[in-house]
């Protein structure tokens, strides 16, 4: 599939926007966190920032932006629809706990929309997460990995991006960083399973019985077409193997391994503002990661019409 | 609405004959003429005599070689919408704008709710779905559905743009969800395969397999060869033949 | 819902409309009845040479769409991939608007804009001067032409010998080979037996001609389960859907069809019966070692064909019906000795170098394939017979209850042309279904009429003298019986410029396009003043040895004159052509101009019986073009052709429409048949009638008419059909028409060789003569082949048209170029393997003449010995409206620039035309090449480059985009 910039930086914003979201919804909601001006503003408006960037970004990714709402009718048979109606919908808590945190300090409504945005927000990544793991012509992605990944990342990026600010505010706490950090191990993980079970995925749709010419090869002949045409452009994306192993590398080291490693520093009780800049560091390194994560999500990701192509 | 009819009262579709297609794009170009101008027009060249060419086309022919134990084939492949009985291409849109006809089961685009986010493209195993991105919206076959109800058409006239084109009669069109239609008949007949059954989406398009190998040439089962049995051979056999 | 009965060919149940064609309530606000057309014109295509009825849909002035048109005898209603990309080709940026005058460089493309006045005037003073003084100082070559019979004759009225059209290049060895044989042809002279046939065999056949015609029967034989056999080194299009595809090696076809007759001889399997009916088999021919009628029939005193009666132990007219004659032996009569043909037959081809298991490895089929399939034939063509239950009347006045039939049919086309061997091996498959029995016969091949004419048909080339002022007493092209008909002077020397008709090309029945520019470049046999050409590419793809042509059409001689002084072009589009033009005539479309397809010409006949058609202006140019043929005929008539001009000297034809009306070629016989007579209720011949055309028009723009069921098989001794076709003027005499299996007129060359005969060749030409003009079919090696050192260029190098593209039309399609704008160089995965090649590389191709790169794509279906690529995809920059990043002119590529245009030097020196030695026609399959892996540095792009051509004045840069269709719906949604 071909990663297209607006969707991988969509889902990477969103996510880390998402899972800061509900840390924040939660966290702040059930008072873990203080209720401060300034922190509730910049908290809530990098977690709100980051969804309503993605958000954009997507919307610059429609052929017709401006119909863009018809996008919310769809909710019973769509989960882009449903990631429409959850992501607006979640703007009304998220929003009332934004304003409430931060200009009324924690009441009981407070609690209720921070809990709500909260769920919000895990609907909407859900929604997102399901948006890929529905779709039957990509093997990569119609798995049982797609959801949990799409969470674990949420709440992964949220979490870093939580301690950063906690730290930043010089606020942070042990569990926080301990939990950021065992996410991000878990995010590890669950990515070298998610490699894993891809690079053994053994495909039961192939030029056979896409082609119904049963037994044997089948090979691709010629196109019909001898220039690259919409199907190729969007479903038709090659990576060689050598590139996508840099690539694994790079995601590796720039989302967990790096992440955890100043995490851990962290957690070894660093004097401030060494703590706070390693935190910070932490969480951009790891978006970082997380883009070229899901840009090798969708760069690795094989859509059946290849097939036909012989790709 | 992009929740699927419980059930169609028809099952329009088209049955492709393997066996028979020689790939001369004559199905490809009707349907880009007839559909430039038709329910869904125009299908937008990009670049036409560029480097950088890109169209809009409803049908393909691609080509493969199918190679067996039995020995190798070439293969001529259209490659269009099959109106599936379960598309996800519709239940994945978003906006209500993909949808399947509840009378006749032909999946169709209404563009004046396409929002052009492509999704229809990716649910779709097949790659029946092209982006005009001149437009901004998503197009695919209609099955002629300007043609095949056409009162402004002679009532013959009103077939798909590419049946009616093909010169070798390699396509069919008809209603598959009738078991005594035509195209039904010529499925069971004929051993008709649906593609990628696995992906669960009931194709209503049928395409029938080339041949086998095994079956080829029945009809010619012509003992060897043997050299005339005549005094003088076969200048002899000549003499005899005309002596009779 | 009650249907009417099915028309077209689309008319499987499966293919028919809904039951109920209602549209049903789905309440979406699709509309199903959208308005379509505000007219449709029923006119002919011209997207290739097929000559299709087409259904034209205007909608808003403009043209909607195009589909076939039902009731057409060629297409029956389904139309190509290219039928119905007429649109782009109407509205193809690459349209020229205007007359052009050369400004700059020939070469270059630099052009001034003039009008039509000024255009006129410079041909007319030109021509003038030339016919004045000498008029094959004219050289007057037309390409894909369809107007022939207009074209032949209006040079002859000029009185230059100097005519042809692209035939010679084409497909003269299939229609000389066919002519000489058989009196008809495969080309789109004759079709198999669709209905009936049940076992076809397809050879060297790709989407040349009588592409739908072929489809629709393809389409039958596979929906009646009949076997299909196709012999083709590449296994597509066709050959994909064959039922055995037979990889042969190219160049052998000769020689796997000569292993098959081995065959069906040794067995006793030939139709005996049909062989003296309607053959030469019987025929004595003289065996006198030496003698000057050595190898000629043996004639009774009124000069016929004699034969050997069994019974009567004598001599008997050949063509007695009541005769019995013997086919084998050896008799003496009057003292000398003779055998009948097939006896000369039998003793070549049941040599044992014509066993199967002799040619297998040459032919790279295995031997047991070759003795299958001769089973196979046999097997269908004796055992499974048909009868079709239609009495008839032969022309010996016997009468037959039932038409019977061998159900075996074959068709061949440029696979068999296009060699050096190609005329024989034409003739090779024509005895083979002879022998079968199988021509013109339920099941077999059949002719379209007028054919079948005698074998050869008359007339002769006209052209030995030319004379100032003066028209030649006959069209250029013909058909030589022998030395005596050749266009030679006393010294041998050609008396045309492309040497047809001479030594070089005896029987070169469609004359040598392909030579003319290097012998006008180099004054072989003599300088010309003025070129004039009309659509063909001959800067390009219709030339062998572009960069040297391309160096011909531009050379000076030491004054510094062109050494081909004038060229005059006609052509609708800016091909790679035009910018070698002094003077650009601008053509129309062929939805903005009236044709004919003519009897005279190349009909459209059916055969079932006999058709033609015409086009007529659809829509309005929007330009300054005109239309070439109406050109011709202004010029005709500015120049005062005798026969353009009235007694007063005015124009005798207004334009071309007038012409075709108006024009008789003989009292009654005109370019169309069809409603004839001043009442317009004549067919074939009849008095000249003004309302022709809307005739033609009201009938969907075409003419067709069905035999009667007892005229349409066995049309070369049907009594009925013979005198049917005396009666339309398609034949001078109801005679029947003989098979030669055995040429009489090759044979007469043959002779003048050994030295007989007034017009004898010269010394360096005897030996060729001897060899080539064989009187038998036989095989030799294709010349590239038998003078190339193998080793260095081990695979043969072929090329195709892709079916959706003609030529080099297809490239300035939006449409068609999108299917293919990079032709690959495919090569088999084994040959690959030990060449150390993987899919996509980049592989100079080099051949003798010169080295061409492109990228390569490995496939299975093709034979290993040979590489092949799609044909003129390539293209020049500045050239068809293509901007110069098009993959066309970057990574497309052009076989044509490694073929060469001549043979190696032969023992005497002398290099010949890269032809068939028989007829001329060009060997462009004769190519071998090797290939090698490029540098890296070199992949990625095709050379030779050439320079890009400028553009011509007021031409609009092409589209970025594209939205054709846009303004239909916009229309139609403001009107709801």
């Amino acid at each position: 599939m071909h990663p297209a910039f607006s969707v991988v930086f969509f889902t990477t914003a969103t996510g880390a926007g998402y899972g800061l979201l509900a840390l924040l919804g939660v966290l702040g909601g059930l008072g873990f966190i203080p209720a401060d001006f300034w922190l509730g503003l910049i908290g809530m408006g990098l977690a709100l920032g980051l969804i309503a960037a993605g958000l954009l970004s997507s919307a610059g990714h429609l052929g017709r932006p401006e119909r863009a709402w018809r996008a919310f009718s769809q909710w019973r048979s769509s989960w882009l629809s449903r990631e429409g109606v959850a992501s607006v919908a979640t703007f009304i808590p998220a929003g009332l706990f934004g304003l409430g945190w931060v200009f009324f300090g924690r009441t009981g409504w407070v609690t209720v929309a921070g809990l709500l945005a909260a769920i919000g927000a895990v609907v909407t990544v859900c929604t997102t997460g399901m948006i890929y793991a529905s779709l039957k012509p990509i093997a990569q992605w119609h798995s049982r990995y797609t959801l949990p990944g799409y969470l674990i990342f949420s709440v992964m990026t949220g979490s870093v991006l939580l301690n950063s600010l906690l730290q930043a505010f010089a606020i942070g706490s042990n569990p926080v960083v301990a939990a950021a950090l065992l996410l991000t191990l878990l995010g590890w993980g669950w990515k070298l399973a998610t490699w894993r079970y891809n690079d053994r995925l053994e495909i039961a749709t192939t030029a056979n019985t896409a082609t119904g010419l049963a037994g044997g090869t089948v090979r691709s002949l010629e196109w019909p077409h001898t220039e690259e045409n919409y199907l190729l452009k969007e479903m038709g994306f090659r990576i060689a193997r050598k590139h996508a192993a840099k690539l694994r590398g790079i995601t590796q080291a720039l989302a967990f391994a790096l992440p955890a490693l100043f995490l851990l520093a962290v957690l070894f009780a660093l004097p401030w503002p060494l703590v706070a800049v390693l935190s910070v560091l932490a969480a951009i390194v790891q978006f970082a990661g997380i883009l070229v994560e899901r840009w090798l999500f969708f760069a690795e990701a094989k859509h059946t019409v290849t097939l036909y192509y012989g790709r | 609405m992009t929740c699927l009819p419980t059930h169609t009262d028809k099952k329009l579709g088209l049955v492709i004959d393997l066996d028979t297609c020689v790939g001369c794009q004559a199905c490809v170009t009707a349907c880009k003429e007839w559909n430039t101008g038709g329910h869904m027009a125009p299908l937008t060249d990009i670049d036409p005599y560029g480097g950088d060419v890109d169209g809009v086309w409803f049908n393909r022919v691609h080509s493969y070689e199918h190679t067996t134990e039995a020995g190798g084939r070439t293969v001529n492949f259209p490659r269009s919408c099959l109106h599936c009985e379960t598309p996800a291409c519709v239940t994945v849109c978003p906006t209500g704008a993909s949808y399947k006809r509840a009378s006749d089961g032909i999946v169709l685009i209404d563009e004046s709710k396409c929002i052009g986010c492509k999704l229809c493209s990716w649910a779709c195993p097949y790659g029946a779905r092209e982006f005009d991105t001149d437009v901004g919206v998503m197009k695919k076959c209609t099955l002629c559905v300007d043609r095949i109800y056409n009162d402004n058409l002679a009532e013959e006239d009103r077939v798909p743009a590419c049946v009616a084109a093909c010169p070798t009669s390699a396509r069919h069109f008809g209603d598959l969800g009738d078991p005594a239609s035509a195209v039904s008949q010529l499925v069971a007949s004929r051993g008709g395969v649906d593609l990628m059954p696995e992906m669960g989406y009931k194709p209503t398009n049928k395409y029938l397999p080339p041949r086998a190998h095994t079956e080829r040439a029945a009809s010619v089962a012509a003992p060897r060869l043997e050299a005339v049995k005549a005094e003088g051979g076969f200048l002899g056999w000549v003499d005899r033949m005309l002596s009779n | 819902m009650n249907h009417g009965a099915p028309r077209g060919a689309n008319s499987a149940p499966s293919q028919r409309p809904l039951a109920d064609t209602r549209a049903p309530d789905e309440g979406d606000g699709v509309d199903t009845s959208p308005d379509v057309s505000d007219s449709i014109a029923k006119t002919t295509c011209y997207m290739c040479a097929c000559r299709c009825g087409i259904d034209v849909h205007i909608k808003d002035g403009k043209i909607r769409y195009i589909n076939g048109n039902k009731d057409h005898p060629v297409n029956r209603g389904v139309i190509c991939g290219k039928g119905s990309s007429g649109i782009m080709q109407h509205y193809s940026p690459a349209r020229l608007k205007k007359p052009l005058l050369r400004s700059g460089p020939r070469g270059s493309g630099e052009f001034r804009e003039i009008e039509w006045e000024e255009a006129f005037s410079i041909a007319t003073e030109r021509l003038s001067n030339i016919r004045r003084t000498d008029p094959k100082k004219l050289a007057f070559f037309t390409g894909r032409d369809q107007s022939q019979s207009l074209t032949g004759w209006w040079a002859s009225q000029f009185g230059t010998p100097n005519f042809a059209a692209h035939g010679g290049f084409c497909s003269v060895n299939m229609a000389a080979g066919g002519l000489y044989t058989i009196g008809g042809s495969f080309w789109e002279f004759g079709e198999p037996d669709w209905d009936n046939t049940k076992y076809f065999m397809l050879f060297g056949v790709a989407e040349d001609h009588d592409s739908n015609p072929i489809k629709i029967g393809l389409g039958k034989l596979k929906a009646r389960g009949a076997k299909v056999v196709s012999i083709n080194p590449c296994r597509t299009g066709y050959n994909a859907i064959a039922d055995d595809w037979i990889g042969i090696r190219p160049g052998t076809d000769g020689l796997f069809v000569f292993a098959l007759i081995h065959e069906l001889l040794k067995a006793g399997r030939v139709d005996l019966d049909y062989l003296l009916r309607y053959t030469n088999a019987h025929v004595l021919v003289v065996q006198e070692p030496g003698a000057a009628d050595e190898g000629l029939f043996l004639r009774d005193s009124e000069n016929n064909p004699v034969a050997w009666d069994r019974v009567a132990k004598a001599c008997i007219n050949a063509a007695d019906p009541d005769a019995k004659p013997a086919l084998t032996g050896s008799y003496t009569v009057a003292g000398r000795r003779c055998v009948p043909v097939f006896q000369l037959i039998a003793d070549r081809y049941m040599g044992e170098s014509y066993a199967p298991d002799a040619v297998a490895a040459q032919c790279g089929i295995p031997a047991d394939t070759i003795r299958r399939i001769a089973a196979e034939l046999a097997h269908v063509a004796f055992e499974q017979t048909i009868e079709l239950p239609v009495a008839w009347t032969d022309c010996a006045g016997r009468r037959h209850e039932t038409i019977k039939g061998r159900p075996v049919s074959m068709h061949a086309m440029r696979g068999i042309s296009a060699h050096s061997n190609g005329f024989h091996s034409c003739r090779a498959i024509h005895l083979l279904q002879v022998l079968l029995g199988t021509i013109d016969v339920p099941g077999g091949f059949r002719f379209k009429p007028p054919y079948p004419r005698s074998a050869p048909p008359g007339p002769k080339p006209c052209g030995k003298s030319v004379k100032p002022m003066t028209p030649l007493d006959g069209v250029p092209l013909g058909f030589v019986c022998g030395p005596d008909d050749l266009l030679v002077d006393e010294a041998g020397t050609p008396l045309r410029i492309d040497k047809a008709y001479s030594w070089d090309a005896p029987l070169a029945a469609h004359g040598l396009m392909h030579t003319v520019i290097r012998n006008a470049w180099a004054g072989d046999p003599y300088p010309i003043d003025t070129l004039m050409m009309y659509m063909s590419n001959m800067a390009w793809n219709s030339s062998m040895n572009t960069v040297e042509t391309i160096a011909m059409l531009t050379d000076h001689d030491e004054a510094g004159n062109y050494k081909i002084p004038f060229i005059i072009y006609s052509d609708a589009y800016y091909s790679e052509t035009v910018p070698f033009a002094d003077l650009v005539l601008p053509d129309t479309t062929y939805l903005e101009r009236h044709d004919c397809i003519s009897l005279l010409d190349r009909p459209i006949s059916h055969a079932d019986g006999p058709g033609d058609a015409i086009r007529h202006p659809v829509v309005e140019p929007d330009r300054d073009v005109r239309p070439f043929q109406s050109v011709l005929i202004e010029l005709g008539a500015r120049l005062g052709l005798p026969c353009f001009v009235n007694d007063d000297g005015s124009a005798k034809y207004s334009d071309y429409a007038d012409y075709i009306v108006n024009h008789e070629r003989t009292p009654g016989i005109g370019p169309l048949a069809g409603w004839r007579g001043k009442d317009g209720t004549s067919v074939g011949k009849g008095e000249v009638n003004p309302d022709q055309l809307q005739r033609y028009i009201d009938n969907g723009g075409f003419w067709h008419q069905d035999f009667a069921a007892d005229q349409r098989y066995y049309k070369m001794a049907n009594r009925s059909y013979l005198d049917l076709a005396e009666q339309l003027g398609f034949i001078p005499k109801a005679e029947p028409i003989v098979f030669q299996l055995y040429s009489e007129p090759m044979q007469r060359f043959r002779l003048a060789a050994r030295g007989h005969g007034r017009v004898q060749p010269p010394e360096a030409e005897r030996g060729r003569i001897e060899t080539y003009m064989d009187p038998l079919p036989f095989w030799f090696t294709p010349f590239e082949e038998a003078a190339v050192d193998l080793e260095k260029y081990p695979l043969h190098a072929l090329t195709q048209r892709p079916m959706h593209m003609y030529h080099s039309w297809g490239s300035q399609n939006a449409w068609l170029r999108q299917i293919t704008s990079q032709n690959r160089l495919f090569v088999h995965n084994k040959t690959a393997a030990i060449l150390g090649l993987v899919d996509d590389d980049w592989v100079w191709i080099e051949s003798i003449n010169g080295r061409v790169k492109g990228q390569i794509k490995l496939v299975d279906g093709v034979n290993p010995d040979t590489v092949w690529t799609w044909n003129a995809i390539g293209k020049r920059r500045g050239s068809w409206g293509l901007k110069d990043d098009a993959a066309e002119s970057n990574r497309g590529f052009l076989l044509n620039h490694i073929i060469g245009d001549q043979t190696s030097v032969d023992a005497n020196g002398k290099r010949y035309s890269n032809s068939d030695p028989v007829t001329g026609q060009a060997a462009w399959f004769d190519l071998r090449v090797r290939i090698v892996k490029c540098a890296a540095e070199e992949a990625g792009f095709t050379e030779p480059q050439f320079e890009r051509f400028s553009q011509p004045p007021n031409v609009a840069p092409s589209p970025d985009i594209v939205r054709y269709g846009a303004e239909f719906r916009v229309n139609r949604e403001a009107v709801e």
